[in-house]
């Protein structure tokens, strides 16, 4: 499984054709409390880049962007009664959804952990 | 009476009680806790003498006939009277001191206005009186848009949106008419980063496709950008003017003509209409459609006892879409009313209504009360006053607070600061709360979000020089605290009613219904008001 990172700050963890996206927890961080997650429809087929998510904090309602294309395979339930795990298990418990990618070569224009990392360092 | 918070509805006192002497009635000194009306009172009493029916309801309404006692609060006249006047003491508002809400424009409400707002002709009109009895209070609504059309260099101006949001609305749905019209279907609509968080909902509820257009580091929507996005799929796009960095967009007209030169509209979101009245008309910046809240730049009451109103000025290209009604000068000079019967003789392309009537009587009285008793020579210093008070506000505080685009040039009526460069762990959120112990309503924070931390100040040309020296010191004060690391400061509000609250517990498990214990009097079982 490889980890990737977008310059909007979610997270994507592929295995073979499905991808779990998250926030990072520098997002996370940024936000404050998170009080409710509105997730996609199963099912829904997004193209990379489109606002599928919205992640309400404390200070502003955030969208987030799908890394990449391909439908929704499943969403992350938990968060409808815990959207507080986005706060304290933002890279693992806290995922938003799963896509099936349609295309992994978009996968390319992500950054790896060692270069989110330079990134978040220069803001 | 009940024992206050019997129903525990109210976050704790916390620390705040701990801090003091418990007295025997929860009350301290003359500032008093308030239950809920339901928890005042008694389901035995009325505050008003209803006589008894004196006869059966007539047959055919039998069967709606109440079988059960209405579910109110039991109160006499005067626990009404107390219940509302004690909460008006622990509310804030313009009239006890600043309110420095960056765009929300929170500025005096002069009581010539509402002298005028209570003449009977106008405060006592109904909107279905035929217009030969009403011809004054339709001559305002004519009076009012002419100033409005004049002010701005518009063509037209649709008088009945209720608010800000609801003219977005509007100015959408004309262009939407005006494409239609066209035989197009365009489904895209631009807003940049510094415009107004409603302009994003209000295209998306008006069923565009919305897309960001980012900010420059100047604090100004990024022209190239902007362009690179505009296509025949492209509406329009909304851009705030000034907009929510409280900067002037210098580049207007140029976005303007690039729209246009793709076949879309630009709505300019006047929210900020007060830093350039009769400086500026959207009209000769190329705008077809701007929104004006009249409680803001015109002085009307926020709220205003009843729906505001957000007036909408149109461009020649959008005019002949605009929602009914209109008020028309006959030839006469009498007053006439276009609606719906009648729309065909010269406004047939309208695309609808927006409300039920022609808008809001109360703001219109006083917004031209404002405007006639200012003159064009008055609206010009509001808006410099408002110019020059925002930017002694930036420069008074930017040694201790970053202020982003301090080098973009003056501010316009806000000042716009960041709290990079506080202690570990001291946020924008700690310098609010410390406002308020400093006896001054917070600013606007973490908006506009291009800026980390944000904090948005709209002093307004209402605030005396001796007025702002005292928010500028305390703001200074508050701020130094939070780059010292003062830890007393994550504890403020030190000495409000209530202590900080947890405003994360309240947006995650609001409490909405009240939820009274069943069987404590005068109070109503959650199924019997509707909740759950």
């Amino acid at each position: 499984m490889t980890r990737y990172f977008s310059q909007d700050h979610e997270w994507i963890e592929v295995d073979g054709d499905v991808g779990t996206v998250g926030i990072t927890d520098y997002a996370q961080g940024q936000l404050g409390d998170i009080t409710f997650v509105d997730l996609p429809a199963e099912g829904a087929s997004v193209g990379k880049g489109d606002a599928v998510s919205v992640v309400d904090s404390v200070k502003a309602a955030s969208d987030v962007y799908t890394p990449v294309s391909g439908s929704i395979a499943a969403v992350n339930e938990a968060l409808a009664d815990q959207p507080e795990l986005v706060n304290t298990d933002a890279e693992t418990g806290g995922w938003l959804f799963r896509v099936t990618l349609s295309d992994t070569s978009e996968l390319g224009a992500l950054m790896d952990e060692a270069a989110y990392k330079t990134f978040v360092d220069s803001l | 009476m009940n024992a206050p918070n019997a129903s525990g509805w109210r976050p704790s006192l916390g620390d705040a009680a701990q801090a003091k002497n418990a007295t025997s009635s929860g009350d301290y000194a003359l500032m008093l806790e308030e239950a809920l009306s339901f928890e005042l009172g008694s389901a035995d009493k009325c505050g008003v003498d209803l006589e008894a029916p004196g006869r059966a309801p007539a047959a055919g309404l039998a069967k709606f006939m109440r079988k059960a006692a209405p579910v109110l609060p039991g109160l006499t006249e005067p626990e009404t009277v107390r219940h509302y006047t004690r909460l008006s003491r622990q509310n804030y508002g313009i009239d006890l001191g600043p309110f420095p809400l960056g765009s929300c424009t929170m500025k005096h409400n002069p009581r010539l206005n509402e002298k005028m707002a209570r003449l009977p002709g106008f405060a006592d009109v109904h909107p279905l009186q035929p217009q030969a009895t009403v011809q004054g209070a339709l001559e305002v609504i004519e009076q009012l848009a002419h100033w409005l059309i004049t002010l701005t260099g518009m063509a037209s101006v649709a008088m009945s949106p209720k608010a800000g949001a609801h003219g977005e609305l509007c100015g959408l749905l004309c262009i939407r008419a005006a494409l239609d019209a066209r035989g197009e279907k365009r489904d895209v609509v631009l807003v940049p980063e510094s415009a107004h968080g409603t302009n994003p909902a209000t295209a998306a509820f008006a069923g565009f496709k919305v897309e960001s257009i980012p900010a420059t580091p100047a604090g100004r929507v990024d022209l190239a950008a902007l362009k690179s996005k505009l296509g025949p799929n492209v509406a329009g796009v909304m851009i705030t003017n000034p907009n929510t960095c409280g900067l002037f967009e210098p580049d207007m007209r140029a976005i303007a003509d690039a729209v246009h030169a793709v076949g879309g509209y630009v709505y300019c979101d006047g929210a900020n209409f007060n830093a350039i009245v009769g400086k500026v008309r959207p009209g000769d910046l190329g705008i077809d459609a701007m929104h004006i809240n009249l409680h803001k730049t015109f002085s009307t009451p926020h709220g205003g006892g009843g729906p505001g109103a957000g007036p909408v000025v149109l461009s020649e290209a959008l005019a002949p879409f605009a929602p009914l009604p209109f008020v028309t000068r006959g030839d006469d000079g009498s007053m006439h009313l276009v609606e719906e019967e009648n729309a065909s003789e010269g406004h047939g392309q309208a695309f609808g209504r927006m409300v039920a009537f022609h808008g809001q009587m109360g703001m219109f009285t006083r917004a031209l009360t404002y405007i006639l008793s200012h003159g064009a020579d008055g609206l010009r210093q509001v808006a410099e006053d408002a110019v020059l008070n925002a930017n002694y506000v930036l420069r008074a505080c930017a040694d201790v607070l970053p202020a982003p685009f301090a080098d973009s040039g003056p501010c316009m009526h806000e000042a716009l600061f960041s709290d990079s460069g506080l202690a570990p762990g001291f946020s924008t959120l700690d310098i609010a709360k410390g406002l308020i112990d400093e006896g001054f309503h917070p600013m606007t924070v973490y908006f506009p979000l291009v800026v980390k931390g944000a904090m948005l100040v709209e002093p307004t040309e209402t605030e005396s020089k001796a007025g702002l020296d005292r928010f500028i010191t305390s703001l200074r004060s508050v701020a130094q605290r939070a780059k010292d690391g003062d830890d007393s400061l994550h504890a403020a509000p030190h000495y409000a009613p209530r202590r900080r609250l947890d405003e994360t517990l309240a947006a995650r498990k609001p409490v909405l219904v009240w939820q009274g214990e069943p069987g404590m009097a005068g109070t109503p079982s959650l199924s019997e008001i509707g909740g759950s």
